[in-house]
């Protein structure tokens, strides 16, 4: 049997999952259509996961390509698998499978399935086809079809009215950025027309437009990314699709726009300058910053999940700009680092946020409640989504020895390689961006202990959540698959970073350090002296030195145990009002960085001594992207639509003398050009 | 020869870890004492901690109805990252055979770790006293946490590295003067008080439940459990006394396969360091009051702003 092209294979699986798409719209009402159409995504995922894993693994430098009969006549419609492609299939085939998993389980409190099951696929095989297509209209067309299927999914519930708002804003935005990514592509084309992305390979970037494209491809991308002050559309989005589709648009399709950025600034746009560090690495930082602050204010869980995927794609701009940097300056082995941090941080992103949707998933689904104020108590009543939420929060929280501290320690390694660069632009950027990675960092933890801590420990705060249940096991196993995977990789990264070798020298020119060759399997960025970091190690004195303490402890001293009423200093109020809810928990951070973030303004009604009416205060926290930004542009359209309303009710002689005088117009325009 | 560079490495790596282990208390207690003589009252003895500690581990443990698992294996948790961190810094010794497997920021992290999950057990009984204190710890790390990190950066431009060993032995060859390393040295000891809840940021010694960030937080647990977060608290202490030792004062430190008697007079000269150290701290506390809490980000923000400056220097020139 001859072998099947790494590529042709992963088209099977694309026209597997169309062919899916198009059964689920026939059988989308019956009650088995669900195992129907998760299992056979499941399945094909599974096997294109396979495929993009050997490519990568097995020939890595192979690049393997394809030309369809389709799209435009004069180039076809072109698709290539390079070790970049690979990677990023790698982790949207590993999301959709995981997603498609729990799927199985959480589908069956689906109240509409049929307006879920056709899209679902549908998304899955439009992210798979951006990965591969190698010209620009199949790239526009395959994304457009990923933005379509995840609108449709994202209008599921479409009687809600937030529902309505997310799905409009969503596609508004969306084709906002198509529209970028549309003139992008036109200007790196040039006058020929050259589509296909070889041909602008071999051009490089047109002369003095570098910049420009450069700006669309950043608005582009960043709109589906979720780049403030473009990420308005997603805390919306996100949330309002089922769940399993959350976790695919959150932790996976936002990988796309990155893979999409890192197509075009580091193999169509021709040589790096250093100066396109600069806007990427500014955006990322205060996306960074921003979204985990807005996060830390949300009380609905997914909304709090959607802003701290805006917080970690602004960390893997961060790396994506400092690896710009360094290439644009021919610090290759440096670029190489920044370059593997981001695809690291990647894949871990689209690992724990997917795990983490999933576990707000199993919350709604045994409380029906989004809302952490009335959530509490879980981890007693769900044990399993309770242990595997909080593995996928100490791994989003970049704690050792889980896989968000791996790459977010080789970004701070990055960090540490900067001040070589020569630039002064750059010296002092970057240990700016440096603190704010930090800070990202720390109100990350800050922000997972709220949203841990709030609905999963502490006493149920309503009737739903002292009934809740433990979910069903599929969506357990999704669950712990993902969790298992933080663990593996975080206590594993060199096997990854060996495997990300070939993506890196695919686009930076360079890779690091073998490490799989290293003692003990430890990472070592530059030298064993400068600096390296043990995982496994790391994981095994922990665990060794808790249970030395635990043995010492119950086997020298007492192993008694006594339950008892809470003491609260001897005065237990039986109420779980008296709780710190959520907002009472982000107090003291509204306080120290609201006033900045957020114009937050709190307003305390006291009433005096012997009025009896309660007291209240008054939080108002403002999103300064909407106030500066969007709410000028909605009003500029809407003046300008009242203003052209009037051209509705002319005369017909009117209508006519316009005509004449636009011909005219334009005869003259023709006539000063010529 | 290798087999013996090993062996060495193993024994100072043990000695050391039951040192911090062994250490600790004590300098919790010599705190005490000394604060206690300076308000001219005779205080507790050098080793009550000991005695505490003792104690509090044959008691049964005492738990909450409305606590979960979580509960229960936090203090495990919080002591072995703690403790594990402790084993990386270098007290009197740089040959550390594990030094290797975590850098000075991966010390951090774990330390983060730590109060992660302390600050989750804080929540997890559902009192109000301990919502407090987790979300004033919360506040507390989001700023101490990136100063850290400036400083770990301040620190690592100057010595070529983040790995403390080799950072110890760079310090230990000296590098002169530098106007970033004395900031980051003060911003380290705003950061170090802060983190072990000291004055001017909390106070360890209160009872009064709303000024309390970090006994808030451990108010539900007795028994061997707070004895194992005591200890840890003791030893986070110990920590940071030693990491300013190790960085800021090297001196005595005994290179890797150094004779014993080198070993033995570093030993000595760690426990002087870390006893001037505990006398100045117990100094600092007796004159300065407790700060608000909503002052404490000023604070904070100090050491902040201080460790950034310190790494921005670096990055306009290393010779700052």
């Amino acid at each position: 049997m001859a072998a099947i092209a790494p590529i042709v294979a992963t088209l099977w699986c694309v026209a597997a999952l169309l062919i899916t798409g198009a059964i689920a719209v026939a059988v989308g009402r019956l009650k088995w259509a669900r195992w129907l159409i998760y299992g056979s995504s499941l399945t094909v995922c599974a096997i294109a996961c396979a495929v993009a894993i050997v490519h990568l693994i097995a020939r890595p430098a192979a690049v393997s390509e394809i030309v369809l009969p389709l799209g435009l006549p004069w180039i076809g419609a072109n698709f290539r698998l390079d070790a970049l492609a690979a990677f990023f299939l790698v982790v949207i085939n590993l999301g959709g499978a995981a997603a498609s998993l729990y799927g199985l389980g959480y589908g069956r409190h689906e109240s509409a399935p049929e307006r879920v099951l056709p899209f679902f696929p549908l998304f899955l095989a439009g992210m798979n086809l951006v990965l591969v297509a190698a010209d620009a209209f199949t790239f526009l067309l395959s994304w457009e079809s990923m933005s379509l299927a995840s609108w449709a999914l994202v209008m599921t519930h479409h009687r809600e009215a937030e529902n309505r708002k997310a799905g409009y804003v969503y596609i508004v935005m969306a084709s906002f950025g198509t529209l970028a990514l549309l003139l992008a592509f036109g200007l790196m084309a040039g006058p020929e027309g050259g589509y296909a992305f070889a041909t602008m390979r071999a051009h490089g970037a047109p002369t003095g437009l570098a910049g420009l494209v450069l700006a669309l491809a950043l608005l582009g991308t960043g709109s589906k990314a979720g780049l403030v002050p473009l990420h308005v559309w997603l805390p919306l989005a996100h949330p309002a699709a089922p769940s399993h589709v959350s976790a695919l648009m959150s932790g996976v399709m936002t990988k796309v726009a990155v893979y999409g950025f890192i197509r075009i600034t580091f193999d169509l746009l021709g040589p790096v300058s250093w100066w396109w560090a600069v806007p990427v690495l500014f955006a990322g930082a205060i996306t960074a910053v921003l979204g985990v602050l807005t996060a830390l204010m949300q009380n609905d869980i997914k909304r709090v999940l959607a802003y701290s995927t805006i917080e970690n794609i602004g960390l893997i701009f961060v790396a994506i700009g400092l690896a710009l940097a360094f290439e644009g300056n021919g610090m290759k082995a440096a670029a190489a680092l920044a370059m593997t941090a981001a695809l690291f941080h990647v894949l871990n992103h689209a690992l724990f946020k997917s795990l983490l949707f999933f576990g707000a998933g199993a919350v709604l689904t045994a409380t029906g409640e989004r809302r952490m104020e009335t959530l509490g108590g879980l981890l007693n009543r769900m044990p399993a989504t309770g242990l595997l939420f909080l593995v996928g929060a100490v791994a989003i929280s970049a704690l050792p020895p889980l896989n968000g501290f791996a790459s977010e320690w080789l970004m701070l390694q990055a960090v540490l390689l900067s001040p070589e660069l020569p630039q002064w632009a750059l010296k002092l950027l970057i240990p700016a961006v440096g603190a704010m990675l930090a800070l990202a960092a720390a109100l990350a933890a800050a922000c997972f202990v709220r949203a841990f801590g709030i609905s999963f420990l502490g006493r149920p705060r309503s009737p739903a959540a002292s009934n809740a249940h433990e979910v069903d096991g599929l969506s357990i196993a999704a669950m712990a698959t993902l969790a298992l995977l933080c663990l593996l990789t975080g206590i594993f990264p060199a096997l990854v970073i060996d495997a990300l070798a070939p993506v890196s020298s695919a686009l930076t020119g360079s890779r690091m350090p073998v490490q799989t060759h290293v003692a003990w399997l430890s990472i070592v960025p530059i030298a064993e002296s400068r600096s390296s970091y043990n995982g496994l190690l790391v994981f095994l004195f922990i665990t060794a030195s808790a249970s030395l303490a635990a043995f010492v402890i119950h086997r020298l001293a007492s192993d008694k145990l006594r339950r008892a009423p809470a003491w609260d200093c001897g005065f237990p109020d039986p109420s779980p009002a008296t709780q710190y809810t959520a907002d009472s928990f982000a107090q003291p951070l509204r306080r120290v960085f609201g006033g900045f973030a957020f114009r937050a303004t709190e307003v305390v009604d006291m009433p005096s001594p012997g009025d009896g009416r309660p007291a209240r205060i008054t939080v108002t926290l403002r999103d300064l992207a909407w106030d500066l930004i969007y709410d000028p542009i909605i009003r500029l359209v809407a003046y300008l639509a009242e203003r052209l309303n009037h051209l509705q009710f002319l005369t017909i002689r009117r209508y006519l003398s316009l005509v004449f005088g636009a011909l005219i117009l334009l005869l003259l325009i023709l006539a000063a050009w010529s | 020869m290798i087999d013996m560079l090993l062996i060495n490495g193993f024994s100072i790596q043990i000695s050391q870890m039951l040192l911090v282990l062994l250490f600790s208390p004590l300098l919790t207690g010599l705190v005490r004492k000394v604060k206690a003589r300076l308000l001219r009252r005779q205080g507790p003895p050098l080793l009550q901690p000991y005695r505490d500690l003792i104690r509090l581990a044959r008691k049964e443990a005492v738990v909450a109805e409305s606590a979960s698992w979580l509960f229960r294996i936090v203090p495990y948790i919080v002591f072995a990252a703690t403790w594990v961190a402790a084993a990386l810094i270098p007290t009197f010794a740089t040959g550390l055979l594990f030094s290797w497997s975590a850098d000075l920021i991966v010390i951090i992290a774990l330390l983060g770790s730590a109060r992660f999950f302390l600050a989750l057990a804080g929540m997890d009984v559902g009192t109000s006293f301990g919502g407090i204190g987790s979300s004033r710890e919360a506040m507390i790390a989001t700023l101490a946490e990136p100063a850290l990190i400036m400083i770990v950066f301040t620190i690592a431009l100057v010595a070529g590295s983040t790995q403390l060993s080799t950072v110890a032995n760079i310090m230990l060859a000296g590098v002169g003067l530098r106007v970033s390393l004395g900031m980051a040295l003060f911003a380290l000891v705003i950061v170090a008080l802060a983190e072990n809840a000291r004055m001017p940021v909390d106070n360890p010694a209160t009872h009064l439940e709303l000024t309390m960030v970090h006994e808030a937080m451990v108010l539900e647990y007795s028994g061997r459990h707070l004895a194992l977060l005591e200890l840890a608290s003791a030893i986070k202490l110990l920590l940071y006394c030693s990491l300013i030792a190790c960085v800021f004062v090297p001196w005595g430190l005994a290179p890797a396969g150094a004779p014993l008697h080198v070993h033995l007079i570093g030993a000595a000269v760690y426990i002087g360091k870390i006893g001037i150290a505990g006398c100045l701290l117990a100094i600092f506390e007796t004159l300065i009051a407790k700060m608000r809490v909503f002052r404490v980000p000023d604070f904070l923000g100090a050491a902040l702003m201080l460790g950034f400056l310190g790494t921005l220097l670096l990055f306009v020139s290393r010779s700052l």
